[in-house]
Parts: C-alpha cells; structure tokens; sequence
C-alpha cells in the first residue's frame, strides 16, 4: 500500500505491505534506528514515539495506520541551536545506562512536559510507567526529567 | 597586523577535570541523539534475514524435518536443518562449560524453545512467514520439568545423545570441612533447617539477543557483529566451531542493549547466522523477539536449597551447612570459571565469622533452557547470599532475636581482615558494623521498629509493615589466572594505551560495557594515572582486531581486572614519559618527581612537563638515552593477585495490604562498600539498577513451567519486570574500604545491589505477615497464601 507520512518534519512516500509496523517502517525503511524495540507484546515501551503528537508503542502501530500523520521520534528531539531540555536532562542526571530504552523514555518525557511543565515525582513515574527500564531502576530517569523541567522553566 | 589575522587557539575557559569524579558520560551523546549503534541497527548491502524454527515440545524425538515448501519460497535464499549441520560437523557447538549443544537439533528436541531450522530469506517479514512452511514431525516423549524427580528411576532420559548416560545427573560438587561442620552442629544449642528455593528468572535485557554474520569469500574473512559481553571469547570459539581460522574472525560488539550475563554464551542461531552467510554468500542478520530470548537464552538461579545454621542460645552462629540441587535444564552452558562447577556458591558464609561449613551442589538435567549463570550474580554468589541471608533470618525468628542484633553480633571484625573463611576464599578489606550501623541509621531503624510495634498494637484493616535487613559480601573480578579460566582461557586483561603526537589517547580494552559506562570510567582511570583530560582519552571495545584478549564483561570484572590493566599501562607510559621528560630538561630521570600531573626536577615546579608536551617530545628529534624506544605507547596484562569483596547492607520497609497480600515496597535503605568510587554518578547508578532487579525478583519475576515444560513465562505479559510505580526511590550512602591488592583499590560494583537486594525485600514480607519462610516472587496471590499458613512452590505449576 501507498503511504506517505512526515517524520519529524520530513514527508516519505513509500509502498509498503499492510503489515508492516510502524517501528520497522521507521527502522527498516526510513533508517531511523534511534526508535528501538523490545518485546512483541507491548509492555516495554522501548518504541515509544509520537504520532500526532501522543505517545504510542510503535510496535502496536501498522505503519498504514500512521499515514498522513505527524510522527517525531528521536532524531526529531534536537533543536537547531542544541539538545532539546530533556535530553540534556538525561545526560545531566544519568537518566541513561545501556541507551536501549531512553528514545522512548524521553519520548513520554516531551509529551509530559509540553503538557505538565511542572510534574512531580508521581506524576512522572505514572507518566513513564508503561515502558521498562533493566539499568536505572528509574531513580535517575524520574531526576532527569525533573532536571528537563528545570532546564525549560529557565530558558 | 591585519584584521583578518587568525587568532591565536586559546584554551577553553573552564578548565576540564582531570580524574575521578561525577563527570557527565562520553557515551550519552549519541544515546540521546538515537545515534548508538546496536546490533540490529547494523544494515550491510545485500544483507540477508534469519529466523529460527523453535520446538514446541519441551521433549520429543524428530521424525522427519520437510523444508520443501520453504525453500520454493519466492524471498528465501537458504533454509538449514540439523541434518544438514550435522554432514559439516556443526551440529553441535561447545558450550562455555565443556558441555555441548545442540546448534540445530538432530535426534531430539530438549525443552520448548529449542532451535530446529533455521530461514535465510531476503526479508524478516518473510524469513517468518517461511517458518509456517517447514513441517515437522514429532514424536512427544515425556517431559522432565521437576529438578527434584530427575534422578528418579522412572525419570526420562534426557541426554541420550552422549555415550553411556543413563540418567541426568550433571555433576556433584563439595567445599568447606564436612567433618567439623558435623561436629559443630551435633553440640549447637540450636539448629535452624529451611528449605529454600531461588526460582528460575530471567535477566531479560531490554535490547534482545542478535548477530550479523558476515564472510567474504575472497579474503576468507568472517566478521560477526553480535550481542557479547567477551568478544575475544567469541572469537576463540568460533573458530573451534567453525574451523575457521582464528585470525580471519573479526567479532564487533557495537553498543550493547543491556547484557547483565544474558548476552554471554553463544547463542545456536549466532552459529547459524554464520552457516548462512557461507552459504549465500551474503551477510545475515539474525535478531530473536523476546519470546525467543525469554524461552531459550541464559536464565539464571534455579536453586533448590536445604540450608541448615547451627548456633548458640544468644546467637552466635558456629557452622553453616547447604545442600543444593541445580536445575540446568537441558545442557550445561554454565558460564563460570572451569575449576568452580557451581559458580562461587561455596563463598556462603557471607559476611559472617563461621568457624566451620560445608556445603553440597548436585545438578540435574531437565527439559528446559540451558544457562544458570547469569542475572548478575557474581558466579551463584547471588544464590549463596540470598540462601544465607535468609537463614539468618530464620535463625532470628526461632530464637526470637532482632535480625539487626543478630547480624551485628555475627558480623567479621574489621581487625580479621585480610580473612580467610571456612571454605577458602581469602577476604581483602571492610569494616562491615560501620557500613552496618550507617544503614540502621539511615533508615533509623529503632523509630521503624516502634512504628512497626505500634501498627501491630492497633492491629484492624491498617497495611502490615515489615522492616527486612541483608548484609552481603561478594567476590568479583575473577580472576588470578592460576585458579580461573573458561575453557581453558585463563582470566587475564589486556590493555593498551597510545598516545599520540598532540598528547590525545587511545585506550584498548577487551571488556564490553553494556551501559556500565567503560568509555567515561576507564578514561577517568588513565586521565587520574596521566594528568590529561577524560576527554582527550578514547576508549575502544567490542571490536576484537582493535583491542588485545581479555575474557569480556560479566561477574563485575571490568573495574577489577581490566580497571587494573587500565591504571598499570597507564603507569607504564608514565613511566616512560619520565625517561623522555629527563632527556627534555637535561636531568636523570631518577631526579624527577611526579607532581600535580606532569614531571618535574625534584622541588622544582617550575621545570615540570605535562604528558602532552612530553608526548609530543617522544615522536620529534629529541635524543634520546640509548636503548629507549621513543613514543610513549604502551601495552600490559593484568592477572589480578587475588579477588575484590565488595560488601553491603541494605534495609528495606514494605506495607503489605492485609486483604490481598499486595506488598508495597516504602523505602530502600542501600550502603555500599565498593572500594574507591571513579565516577560516583555511575557506581550510583549502577547500585539503583541492581536493587530494582531485587524488588522484581521478589516480588514479581518468575519462568515456571507446566507439568509438560510448557513455559509461563515466556512473554512480557506473563514474565513481569518492575517499573517506576514498584521501585521507591532508593536512599543510597557509602563506605569505603580500598582493596589492598588493587592498584587503584576499586572493588567493583556492577553486580552487588542485584546479589543484596532480594533478601531484603523478602525479610521485610516476611517480617510484615509474620512468617518463617516463603519463597520468591512473593506476588499478592502468594503473599496471601503464605499468610493462610498454605505457600506454594513456585516454580512449577504442576496441577
């Protein structure tokens, strides 16, 4: 099937069989390969991106679901004059061991912070709570973005 | 002077630091970019896609294997069976125990999981759909998934496939002093007996297991990039396997997902990613979901333990006896140093001076998975300290004495050390009651227990609370060479170190982080040893025709072993950048001193050299002392003298909800004793891990099976991990015993928080319902029949 969709700001036309899901478009086809997956089942959230804006788990995603929309994923998150706050968040607090699951953690992070500028630390772990982490024990991921919130409320 | 002149470089005006300290990692850059580069990230031109045909009987007999249908398919390139393995003599594959296993089955199928075929085909869409197509034909044999009925008489025999078994028994193993064990438990005024059980789990890493094979025909050369924690391991086994030469195998490790020992051992379908690259000709990428990793890679425990403890009425602990059976499934690809068949189990007596122990491991083949050894536990020191700090546990509950008092009266002195424990192990350095006292004091230990006291004065419908305590030692970085190898390769480090003109550094390893963090830690090692910046230092892993042999990241070994060669090539070119600072200020080199990171005439700041300038001295035309070389490079092996032993004591307070047995984790109290601390922000880090991983294994995590080794546990829905919403936000705080024989008095601490944790979190359940004993995962179900008197074994689910 024809599809076309914008990935973080860039339209692709592409012809794709109907099963395709969406993290192996992006991974597979468009070479995007900071979106991550994990588990056939959608517990580890390590695909998370957004799609119109909202979080999905782009493995529970067929990319034809995800035509004529707006999807960002982790290559989106940097900004022409530098890292977006969360990433400099998760970089400042070691918001990230082994690198696997933090695209979507920070994913679910912008999504928290354009909505809630201000989360607490409950805010943020019910936030990030559909996505695992096996290095972190989430200590220093809920620190990073409370460190993201920071950043922002300074800039 | 003109407008347009080029400015003189000025140098950055925050100076960088130089040594240890909480600096920010080298390796987040690209991670938070989504620049990392793992495996299945890996695209080469006209690459290939594999995936393997998985048995659905946990045992049976093939009949006949029909790939027929696969092959036609329009997108497959190749399909191998066993039979087609077996004519290259490739069949089988060593495991890292000496053991063997099946690469693709041949005769049988040995647990539900195991590989049988395996598709190359253009795409993984179609690699799977060609799986539909291969029809195979079982025979069902009976399943054995009881460790404890394998030896039975009427037990099905397992490993047919090798001369003269007749049963599944695996190996027997002792350590410690049998005879004066038995005699200080037949005068003990107390004996205290519990069965316990460490279940089958799953380190579960979130990047799954892959590799990409890659020969060229032309120059001979087979490249694997692959998920390893011991490239050169790999490598040395892949020309056993293939017949490869070992100088034509290139493996590359890339960044890891996340490896905590699952990502060790060989994998069969790495073996025949391998087999279709030499067939197509093309490179092929083979990346399992996570039902294949759950289902057929390394798990970790299955420890079935009788634990006795002898001791006097006020609790002074005289002996320690354990007596274990090992389920390790259907091969033995425990991943441990040859000479120790049960890992480090036999370092049990923990933190405590016991005058005598003993202990016995027996292992069993069962229809399940292979491995055992893995889930960061420091070669079955997680078993042993779990088994441990649950029996002193009990020995509390029985002789009604406070776990803390208990433990405090028990506890090696610091003057005992270095200590040489009942069964061998010879302990470098600690003063546990400090380390212990720091941990009731944080987690102010006499308000929780009035706290505790006056919730169970006002009894009703309020959460039980329940304060649980562990205290740890472990023994890591494995290891002297002359009492450990794997496979005959001994347990040294390589480690070289370049410096170039300019005085930028290139630092080559042979461990593999797999999120530790190498590429800040190893370079704060040599930015301390050498006055230059961590930024100015590239480390280089992972990839084995760029770094010297070592045996690879697991049994937190990197800070104590490659962390050693790391400091020793340091000095090394310290050293010789002392001959060439001489020759610059016309001096001996035996009047210099080293000061403030750079040589200088002894009392004479003034003259000092920095290693950059004195690097860029070593490649000009400076002359030189006859007989030295020039440049400052320099290479090493390290064999470590002895172990490090990092230790720890951990609180844990939980509330546990009377009515359904849902255990809510409230504080974490972990005090760590790692030795000197490079980067704080990472051994921290490292420690948060590691105690997220005891709150899954208690209460959640768990691969049981059905009475037919039908697996449980064998997706993300069933096998569960902890999230942010079950792990509390843990208090951490640290003493520090440097390792005397460390050159640096680093201990390690990848592991120990994973090897502490549990204990912890099931005391302080078990202390909230007022039970003796019941095994993990302590899940609300569980809870609640434990507190009906009625617990369950929970590894099997045999009704």
């Amino acid at each position: 099937m024809e599809i076309s969709i914008t990935v973080n700001g860039e339209d692709y036309r592409r012809d794709v069989e109907p099963r395709l899901l969406l993290v192996h478009l992006l991974r597979d086809k468009l070479r995007l390969t900071g979106t991550h997956w994990g588990c056939d089942t959608s517990n580890c959230g390590v695909c998370v991106v957004l799609l119109d804006g909202v979080p999905v788990k782009s493995c529970t995603v067929l990319a034809v679901m995800a035509s004529g929309r707006q999807v960002r994923t982790v290559e989106g998150l940097e900004r022409s004059d530098g890292l977006d706050p969360v990433q400099q968040g998760f970089i400042d607090r070691h918001g990230l061991q082994c690198g696997f699951c933090t695209s979507g953690m920070m994913m679910t992070a912008r999504w928290l912070l354009d909505h809630n500028p201000d989360p607490s630390e409950r805010e943020i772990r019910e936030a990030i709570s559909g996505q695992v982490c096996r290095c972190t024990g989430y200590e220093n991921i809920v620190r990073s973005v409370r460190r993201a919130a920071e950043l922002e409320a300074g800039s | 002077m003109t407008a347009t002149q080029i400015p003189a470089r000025v140098p950055t005006p925050t100076p960088t630091p130089v040594g240890y300290g909480s600096i920010p990692r080298k390796e987040d850059a690209r991670f938070v970019r989504g620049r990392g580069s793992f495996v299945d990230d890996v695209q080469l031109p006209g690459m290939l896609y594999g995936a393997v045909l998985r048995s659905p009987y946990a045992h049976a007999r093939i009949v006949s294997v029909d790939i027929s249908a696969a092959e036609v398919h329009p997108k497959v390139r190749a399909v191998i069976t066993g039979d087609m393995l077996d004519k290259r003599g490739m069949a089988w594959m060593p495991t890292l125990f000496g053991d063997v296993q099946a690469v693709l089955a041949t005769d049988k199928v040995r647990f539900q999981g195991q590989e049988v075929a395996f598709v190359v085909a253009e795409d993984h869409y179609a690699a799977r759909d060609a799986l539909s197509l291969i029809e195979v034909e079982y025979e069902p044999l009976p399943a054995l998934v009881d460790a404890k009925l394998a030896l039975a008489p009427d037990a099905p025999l397992i490993r047919d496939d090798l001369d003269g078994r007749t049963d599944n028994h695996v190996f027997d193993w002792s350590a410690g002093n049998k005879a004066a064990t038995d005699d200080a438990f037949a005068t003990a005024d107390v004996v205290a007996e519990c069965e316990i059980l460490y279940p089958r789990v799953h380190p579960a890493p979130m990047e799954t297991c892959g590799a990409i094979a890659s020969l060229d025909r032309v120059s001979g050369k087979l490249t694997v990039y692959a998920t390893s924690q011991a490239p050169h391991a790999h490598r040395t086994m892949y020309a056993q396997v293939t017949g490869l030469p070992e100088h034509k195998i290139q493996i590359i490790a890339g960044d890891i997902g996340g490896g905590f020992g699952n990502k060790v051992a060989i994998y069969p379908a790495y073996v025949c990613a391998i087999v279709g690259s030499i067939l197509t000709g093309c490179p092929v990428k083979w990346t399992e979901d996570r039902s294949e990793n759950l289902m057929s890679t390394a798990f970790a425990r299955d420890f079935h333990m009788h634990g006795e403890i002898a001791a006097t009425s006020d609790g002074k602990i005289l002996a320690l006896r354990a007596n274990v059976l090992a389920d390790l499934g259907a091969f033995n690809g425990t991943a441990q140093p040859t000479k120790f068949p049960a890992g480090f189990f036999h370092m049990f007596t923990g933190s405590y001076d016991i005058a005598a122990a003993h202990c016995e491991v027996r292992s069993v083949h069962t229809n399940k998975a292979p491995g055992g050894v893995a889930y960061s536990c420091s070669f079955r020191i997680a078993e042993a300290s779990y088994l441990l700090e649950r029996m002193v546990d009990v020995l509390a509950h029985d002789l009604g004495m406070d776990p803390a008092q208990l433990r405090m009266r028990n506890l090696l002195r610091p003057e005992q050390f270095p200590y040489t424990c009942a069964t061998g192990w010879e302990y470098d350095s600690g003063d546990y009651p400090t380390t212990l006292r720091l941990a009731l004091e944080m987690a102010g230990y006499d308000e929780l227990r009035r706290e505790q006291a006056a919730r169970r004065e006002g009894g009703g419908d309020a959460p039980l609370m329940g304060i649980g305590l562990s205290f740890f030692t472990e023994a890591v970085g494995a290891g002297p060479r002359k009492m450990m190898d794997i496979l005959g390769l001994g347990m040294a480090d390589g480690a070289e170190l370049r410096l170039h003109p300019t005085g930028k550094a290139v630092l080559r390893l042979s461990c593999m982080s797999q999120g530790q963090g190498h590429a800040t830690t190893f370079a704060q090692i040599v930015s301390q040893e050498l006055g230059i910046s961590p930024d100015d230092i590239e480390v280089v892993e992972g990839d084995t025709d760029q770094t010297p042999f070592g045996l690879g990241t697991y049994g937190s070994r990197s800070t104590a072993v490659s962390g050693g060669a790391a400091v020793v090539v340091a000095r090394k070119v310290r050293d010789r950048a002392r001959i060439v600072a001489a020759a610059m200020l016309e001096a001996l080199p035996d009047d210099l001193e080293w000061a403030e990171g750079r040589w200088q005439v002894k009392g004479v700041p003034s003259t000092g050299k920095a290693i950059a300038e004195i690097a860029t001295a070593a490649h000009s035309g400076l002359e030189l002392p006859e007989g030295v070389e020039g440049h400052l490079d320099a290479t090493t092996v390290y064999n470590p003298p002895n172990l490090t032993y990092p230790y720890g004591a951990y609180v844990c307070v939980v509330d546990v909800d009377p009515g359904t047995g849902q255990v809510k984790v409230r504080r974490f109290v972990a005090v760590d004793d790692c030795g000197v601390r490079i980067n704080p922000m990472i051994v921290e880090g490292q420690i948060h891990g590691g105690l997220a991983d005891g709150v899954g294994m208690a209460l959640m995590e768990l691969m049981a099976f059905d009475a037919n080794g039908n697996h449980l546990g064998a997706s993300f829905m069933d096998y569960l991990l902890p999230t942010s919403m079950e792990c509390p936000s843990w208090e951490l705080g640290q003493t520090v015993s440097p390792s005397p024989h460390h050159p640096i008095g680093a201990k390690g601490i990848g592991e120990s928080a994973t090897v502490g944790s549990p204990a912890a979190v099931v005391n302080a359940v078990l202390d909230a319902i007022g039970v003796r004993h019941a095994d993990m995962p302590l899940t609300p179900a569980h809870v609640w029949r434990a507190m009906q008197g009625r617990a369950l074994r929970t590894d099997v689910a045999l009704e």
